[in-house]
């Protein structure tokens, strides 16, 4: 039987953690919040680029822009967005053993594939698996992704892309569905894809393009590389958040548990203890008849 | 044809506006130009500038940041990377901005990288406070 004094400072131990736990629960469930209205409110920004573009690639005749043109596979640049901070479940292992899983499997497709990681936890996890293939990594970003930051990558993935550094690139993070559920996302963000829209061709009205529509597209298009990776950038964000919440969640349980278990225990060793005790107090009492 | 535009405008971090305006004065790309509903497809690229808008009787200024311009049928949809109204700005902080990139544009030569990046942050302070100014 554990002595008492052990058992005391097992469930001292463990409520400690409960506390931390159940602390960082709350702090996730109120970044959660911040991080999914931020999220929400980048949507229409998001959803009007991708409409004006689509009306505007559904007009291209012939000539297109260089972010638009297949150039088929030679080198890619995979951007992986993780966290820099753990005790977050299966947040960064699931998105990065996605970017393992992704690159081994085309690896044979590609002439070579290089890796960007947003966050350190990625770094962490991949550099032992695939680190030959990490060119670039950024740290401290993601916490409070601002549009600045995300138009500082779209830029210098669209310049890379341009000086026919990459021919293809890719980003892969956690997409937010709810609080309870992430998911892995692989997305193209280079060459652009514009979405086929089902509207018919009733739009045969001509636009007027200001200055002329090759100086529109070459604008917007970079523009659209730059929300895409804003709107993973917070998506990851939340996806993180929601991810803590939970896990540290059912690690209070767990610890709720674990001090229900231990009391169990102790209060047993005490009631043991006792009747040890009543018995050597009474025998001793009978031996002296 | 309606008689009102449908005016829309976002940025990356909040939806704006979503009103129904009378008549709008946006910064082109390659000049001032006002829109009024029935106008034709139109998609523009915008400069910084003040963007102005009537209802009514009532006109409000906004300061656009480098932004897209879109009219289809009498909806007009308006992206930019930052949009402030009069009460937005800080005015005391775009005059400190106006000083500094006046006295950054006196001594840097005018090959110099940094000249074009203060030459756009003179033109913002200056669009700030004429928006801010407008709205007092």
């Amino acid at each position: 039987m554990a002595n008492l004094k052990d058992i005391k400072k097992r469930i001292g131990s463990v409520k400690n953690t409960q506390q931390i736990t159940k602390a960082m629960k709350m702090v996730a469930a109120a970044k959660l919040r911040r991080a999914q209205d931020a999220a929400v409110s980048a949507r229409p920004y998001a959803e009007k680029l991708q409409s004006v573009m689509s009306n505007l690639a559904q007009r291209e005749d012939g000539e297109g822009h260089a972010l638009l043109n297949q150039r088929g596979t030679g080198r890619a640049l995979i951007v992986l967005m993780t966290a820099d901070r753990g005790l977050c479940g299966g947040f960064n292992a699931n998105v990065s053993k996605e970017a393992e899983r992704y690159i081994r499997d085309n690896e044979p497709g590609f002439d070579a594939i290089d890796l960007m990681i947003i966050g350190r936890k990625g770094r962490d996890f991949l550099k032992n698996r695939v680190g030959e293939h990490i060119t670039k990594v950024y740290e401290d970003i993601t916490s409070d992704a601002t549009y600045k930051t995300a138009q500082l990558i779209g830029q210098e993935v669209v310049d890379d892309y341009s000086d026919e550094k990459y021919d293809a690139v890719y980003v892969i993070y956690n997409a937010f569905k709810s609080a309870i559920e992430q998911i892995v996302t692989v997305e193209q963000i280079l060459p652009i894809q514009p979405k086929e829209t089902e509207e018919v061709q009733e739009g045969s009205v001509d636009y007027i393009y200001e200055p002329d529509r090759g100086e529109v597209l070459s604008q917007l298009l970079p523009k659209m590389v730059e929300v895409q990776i804003f709107r993973a950038l917070l998506e990851s964000n939340a996806s993180e958040q929601g991810a803590r919440m939970s896990s540290m969640d059912s690690a209070s349980r767990n610890a709720a548990d674990m001090i229900d278990r231990l009391t169990l225990q102790y209060n047993r060793a005490r009631q043991a203890a006792i009747t040890k005790e009543l018995m050597e107090i009474i025998s001793g009492a009978e031996s002296i008849k | 044809m309606a008689d009102k535009l449908k005016l829309e405008m976002v940025t990356p971090y909040k939806r704006v506006l979503s009103e129904e305006v009378d008549e709008l004065t946006a910064p082109g790309f390659v000049g001032e130009l006002g829109i009024l509903p029935g106008h034709t497809p139109l998609l523009t690229t915008l400069k910084v500038g003040e963007l102005t808008y009537k209802k009514g009787n009532e006109v409000f200024h906004i300061a656009v940041n480098w932004g897209y311009l879109e009219v289809e049928e009498d909806t007009v949809t308006v992206l930019v990377d930052t949009a402030e109204t009069a009460d937005e700005i800080d005015l005391a902080r775009a005059k400190a901005a106006l000083g500094r990139a006046e006295d950054a544009l006196k001594t840097l030569p005018l090959e110099d990288k940094k000249y074009m990046i203060m030459e756009a942050a003179l033109q913002r302070a200056l669009i700030r406070i004429q928006v801010a100014d407008k709205g007092h």
